[in-house]
Order: C-alpha cells, then sequence, then structure tokens
C-alpha cells in the first residue's frame, strides 16, 4: 500500500544494480536527507548538539565497524583504539597548523596504517580468536596513549584541540558543527550504500561467508581483509578526529576505551550486520536510549514522591545499556535493521500478502 | 642479581597466578560445554561477591553460611542466565553470542552497581594481614588461602569429571549432536556448565573481593582471566592452572624488570603481549584441543 508495488522483481541488470530498488525507500531516503539539511532549523540547538551531533558522527563511525566486521566477517574489539590513533594525530597535525582538511586526511590515513596492524591478527585467526586479539590490542594501544605524555598531552593527559576551519571558513556555531558531523555521516552512507554494488563489496561479502572458497574463485581474501581493515579504519580515524573536534573539543584517552569499543560493536550488532539503516538506529538506541530511561526514572520517581539513591540513579544507564543488548539480540538476532526490513516487507503488499514464504 | 627477591617474585606471581586461574575456570567451564566464551564472567564474579557481602552485611548472617547462600543463589543465577538468554541464540555466530555475554556483563555490572552502590568495601575474611614468612621469602597469606582455594576447585573438578554428571558433560563437550542423539540432555548440561562457572565466580569474588575490596575493579579481571584461558587453551582447567601460575609468574617478575624502563605500569602491557603471542603462535593454548580454525 504504501510501497505501491507487487515486489521486487528485475528485468535488466541496470536495475538490479540500481541504489534503491523500491521508489519509496528512494523518496524516503531524500526525505530523511532534507530533515537533516533542515534539522538546526527545527531543532532546538541544545538537542542538535548534545543528541543530533554525537548520533550523526557515532553512526559514521559504526558504519566503518559495519564494514569489517558485518561485511568482512572480521570481529574487531579494538575499534576505539583505531578511532584514537585518528583522532590524536589529527589533532596533533592541526595543532602544528596544517589546514584542517589535510589534518583530518592525515589523521584517516594514519589510522588506516594502525588499523591495518589488526588485520595481520585477522590473517591469522578468525572468529572468536580474533576477538581477543583485537581486545589485547586495544589495551596495548590504551597503555601507549596513557603512557605517553607526548602523544596524549602532557601531565594531565589532555589535548585541546584547535578550532576547526574548513575551507578557510572558521567553524565555531553549533549550526556549523552539525553540519559537518551530518556532512561527513552523509559522505560515508553514500560510500556504504555504493558498496554492495561494487567489486570491492561483493569480494568482502564473499570473505565473510567463506574465506577458503572466495579463494577458490580467485578472490585473493587477504588483500580483502587488509583492504576492509584499512579503509574501516580511515573511517574511524576521521570519524575520531571529528568527534574530538567538534563535540568533546578536548581529547582524552580514556574517551577511546575498551568500553567505547565495545559501545561500537554493541552499535553494530544491536543494529544489525551488515544493514545501514540499522547502524543509524542501533546509534540511536545505544546512545540514546539509556539516557532518556534513566530520565525517565527520574521524573517517575519525583512524581511517586520516592527518593532514589543518586548512585543508584547514575548506574541505571549503565543497566539498561547492557539489558538493551541483551533484549535485542533476543528478540532479533539480526538487529534493528532485520526489524525494520520485517516490516518493510510486510508493507510493501499490503494487503495483498503475496510475499508468503 | 638477587635470587632471595626474583624467588619472592616468582613465588608471589605463581599465587597470583593461581587466583587468576580461579577466575579463569569459571571461563574454562563454559567453554568446555558449549563453546561458549564467557565474557560475563567479569560481571558474575562482581555479583557474586556482592551477593555473599549482601548476606553478610544486609542479612547479618556469618560469612561460612553466606558464602555457602551466595553459591546457591549463583547456582539458579547461572541455570537462569543459561535458560532466558544463552539457549535462545545457540548456534549463531560467535559474533552474536560474544555480544550477548558482553551485554550480560554489562547489565549485571550495572544493576549489581545500581542495588549496592559503587563505594568499595571489604569482605573481612578474617585472613590475617600479617605476612608469612619462609625463609628470606615473604608471603602474603591471603594469596596463599586464594592458591588453595583455587587447587581444591581445580581437583573438585577433576573429580567432578569423572562423576556421571560429569561424563555426560564431556560428551557434551566432545561432541553436541552426538551427545544429543545419544539421549543426553544438552540444554541441562550446558545450563549446569553456566551454574558451575556462577559458583566459581563466587569463590573468585570471594577472595578477590579480600584483595582489592569489593567494587568494579572486580570486573576487569576479565583480561587476565581471558588469557590464562586461552594461554592454558580454552577447554582446559589443567591448562588454565598451569596458565595462571605461568602468567602469574611472567607477570610479576616481568613487570620488575620492564617497570624502570617504561616508567610504570607493564603489568598490562605483559598480559596483553602474552595473549597476542599466545593467539598467534598456539591458538589452542597449551592443553587446548587442536581443532581451533585458523584461517
Amino acid at each position: 500500500m504504501f510501497y505501491r508495488l507487487s515486489g521486487v522483481h528485475h528485468a535488466n541488470y541496470v536495475s538490479d544494480s540500481r541504489i534503491f530498488k523500491v521508489p519509496a525507500d528512494r523518496n524516503l531516503t531524500a526525505f530523511i536527507f532534507l530533515i537533516g539539511l533542515a534539522a538546526p532549523f527545527i531543532i532546538p540547538s541544545l538537542y542538535l548538539n548534545s543528541y543530533m551531533l554525537p548520533w550523526l558522527i557515532w553512526t559514521a563511525a559504526a558504519l566503518g565497524l559495519n564494514l569489517v566486521t558485518g561485511w568482512a566477517g572480521q570481529l574487531h574489539l579494538g575499534y576505539a583504539a583505531v578511532m584514537a590513533v585518528g583522532a590524536y594525530s589529527s589533532i596533533h597535525a592541526a595543532r602544528f597548523g596544517v589546514p584542517w582538511e589535510f589534518a583530518l586526511i592525515i589523521g584517516g590515513l594514519t589510522s588506516s596504517v594502525i588499523g591495518s596492524l589488526f588485520a595481520f591478527a585477522a590473517l591469522r585467526v578468525k572468529g572468536l580468536y580474533l576477538a581477543l586479539t583485537t581486545l589485547a590490542m586495544q589495551f596495548v594501544m590504551d597503555w601507549v596513549l596513557t603512557h605517553s605524555p607526548a602523544i596524549s598531552g602532557g601531565s594531565h593527559a589532555s589535548l585541546q584541540s584547535p578550532t576547526l576551519a574548513l575551507l578557510g571558513q572558521e567553524i565555531t556555531t553549533d549550526t556549523g558543527f552539525y553540519y559537518v558531523a551530518f556532512g561527513w555521516c552523509v559522505l560515508v552512507t553514500i560510500f556504504m550504500l555504493n558498496l554492495k554494488r561494487t567489486g570491492l563489496g561483493r569480494a568482502l561479502v564473499a570473505v565473510r561467508e567463506k574465506d577458503f572458497a572466495a579463494a577458490i574463485l580467485g578472490v585473493n581474501s587477504f588483500y580483502y581483509k587488509i583492504l576492509a581493515f584499512a579503509t574501516s579504519s580511515f573511517i574511524a580515524g576521521v570519524s575520531g578526529a571529528l568527534l574530538v573536534a567538534t563535540f568533546f573539543f578536548l581529547a582524552a584517552p580514556e574517551q577511546f576505551s575498551v568500553a567505547v569499543s565495545i559501545q561500537v560493536l554493541a552499535m553494530v550488532i544491536v543494529g544489525g550486520l551488515g544493514s545501514i539503516i540499522g547502524s543509524y538506529f542501533g546509534v540511536a538506541l545505544i546512545l540514546l536510549v539509556p539516557g532518556i530511561v534513566n530520565g525517565l526514572v527520574v521524573t517517575l520517581s519525583d512524581g511517586l514522591g520516592m527518593q532514589i539513591d543518586v548512585e543508584t540513579l547514575a548506574h541505571i544507564p549503565n543497566a539498561v545499556y547492557g539489558a538493551l543488548i541483551v533484549i535485542i539480540l533476543l528478540i532479533e538476532p539480526l538487529g534493528l535493521g532485520k526489524l525494520y526490513g520485517n516490516i518493510r516487507d510486510y508493507l510493501m503488499v499490503w494487503p495483498f500478502d503475496q510475499f508468503k514464504k | 642479581m638477587d635470587w632471595v627477591f626474583l624467588s619472592e617474585l616468582a613465588i608471589n606471581g605463581a599465587l597470583t597466578g593461581l587466583l587468576y586461574s580461579l577466575f579463569a575456570i569459571g571461563l574454562v567451564l563454559i567453554y568446555k560445554a558449549s563453546s561458549v566464551p564467557n565474557l560475563a564472567q567479569g560481571g558474575l564474579t562482581m555479583v557474586g561477591a556482592y551477593v555473599v557481602l549482601a548476606l553478610a552485611r544486609d542479612v547479618g548472617l556469618p560469612l561460612w553460611l553466606a558464602i555457602p547462600l551466595a553459591a546457591v543463589v549463583m547456582l539458579g543465577l547461572g541455570f537462569g542466565i543459561e535458560r532466558v538468554a544463552l539457549r535462545r541464540l545457540a548456534g549463531r555466530p560467535v559474533v552474536m553470542i560474544l555480544m550477548l555475554t558482553l551485554g550480560l556483563d554489562i547489565f549485571l555490572r550495572g544493576t549489581t552497581l545500581a542495588i549496592w552502590g559503587g563505594t568499595s568495601r571489604s569482605m573481612e575474611l578474617g585472613v590475617s594481614y600479617d605476612p608469612l614468612f619462609l625463609g628470606d621469602i615473604f608471603i602474603s597469606r591471603i594469596h596463599l588461602v586464594g592458591a588453595g582455594v583455587a587447587l581444591a576447585l581445580f581437583v573438585a573438578f577433576m573429580l567432578f569429571f569423572r562423576t556421571r554428571t560429569g561424563i555426560k558433560l564431556r560428551a557434551i563437550a566432545d561432541d553436541y549432536m552426538a551427545s544429543w542423539s545419544v539421549g543426553i540432555a544438552v540444554e541441562r548440561g550446558v545450563g549446569l556448565s553456566w551454574a558451575l562457572a556462577s559458583v566459581v565466580a563466587v569463590a573468585a569474588g570471594v577472595i578477590w573481593g579480600e584483595i582489592q575490596g569489593v567494587d568494579q575493579a572486580l570486573s576487569l579481571l576479565l583480561l587476565k582471566g581471558l588469557t590464562v584461558a586461552v594461554l592454558g587453551g580454552l577447554d582446559s582447567i589443567l591448562g588454565a592452572v598451569i596458565a595462571g601460575i605461568i602468567l602469574g609468574v611472567v607477570e610479576n617478575v616481568g613487570a620488575d624488570f620492564l617497570d624502570p624502563l617504561v616508567g610504570g605500569g607493564s603489568r598490562e602491557l605483559i598480559v596483553a603481549a602474552v595473549l597476542i603471542l599466545t593467539v598467534m603462535i598456539r591458538p589452542h593454548g597449551l592443553f587446548g584441543r587442536h581443532d581451533i580454525e585458523r584461517v
């Protein structure tokens, strides 16, 4: 009804390789894009800055992790460390006087190089053992960060980010920061949307499904694994740099700790492996819902006249965050993207339920 | 070279290592039965320690009663976790199971702290803090007690795996499908392994709670426990004990050499390096089964 289609059928390869196979999807995306553009004029600046902006940057970062975990099927528990590399190298570059455009690219490239080190672990082991190795590497990176004042910025271990300036414009307003984040997120999304139509994307999926079967088909799985790690690390690096430049304004090692790595992986998995729209949902859920629930608890306890311990309140978001991961995985292991897909497929032909399997 | 000092480091390292084993045994039990990497063991350990404290302080039971009662509570929790969460994800890719246990870990930690608060409390086991002198070497009593508990648990599990139930668990570990087809209740076996791991978590929680206080830091043992479990081979309890001793000694002696070079705090680095090297060189660990898949 909403999609005005009787199903998705292709008569030629051109239509099969379109980004949006259903016109309604394209329209919806365009609509959401327009809302994103207009957001600074619709949404109060407080919400824009404290909810929309981190949501968009984390989505870009989660999409990068989705590339390596969802597409190439390599577990990665050290993603925050790669983000830290990008953040620190681009801020150091910017402080050195390099224009921000190049500083961001330098951050991305440094992340790529360091991130590819993680790929060498992926060349030897996979699955659980890869997860453990990347976890250990995250600990090593954390240690290096906190123990080298030259990188982390002196005894207080914090590094002030210089004012962000792109294309000769100094960016200081909330709206400006928002548009930077929005632009980066859109760029990454377009890249990921196109990825599945390219040879690279198909090779990654082949490696994910069965690496030696891919090798028999002539897909060099080592090469593509390194490429996947390098690409995702580039995205991670720039996202990390932007996160510091537009949101934190101050880089500190704990912004990129193990807990953050786990958080990004949670966003990707709760959103759905290999699902782009899912990453948006997953980030929103993991980033925003614990805070909202806490707010609800506060209002509720005030309304009922109950006194809740400050310490209890401080830990409720964490409990909710953990519970969300567990609940979503139990309801739908393929994540929110799959749930969205189910609803969409149902509505696609509603009320003529011809899609019965 | 000061040999007395070095042997003191080594012995205390070995004792600390056995305490890591105490933690790692929980991981190994679950991995053995269901090939599930239990990253929630840190959370379970924390819950175990807090439940003991709640029974001892809030209810007012003596410790010798509180600990077995807590073990019973945790037994139920372990069965519950398997029934509610893990069973529904059986057979899913490892990434989802990994995430599920991570989520459980976060949930358990958050809930525990929300209920009992984050301020560090002491366990007050009543073990004297006076050092024990063995010639010129001095040894911490609580570490000795903990090491004893770890070894006792190891012996208990060795015996347990010879009983009828234990043999069933071994069969499940060996081949899921085959045990199913000969009529072993695989689900119940996996549930039992979670319950046993939760009981082990009580032991680890009590000992570690005595050493470093009962607080959030208990869940940070995860990296060390994982390293020990992997080094020993993820499905070998004997491996976990021996790897614990090895890691403890390497960490303690290595940190003494490395700390002056890098300005302190090299323990984490050594543990991470051991984990990376183990996975790179010998993924199945010292005593693990060799069927671990390599690329």
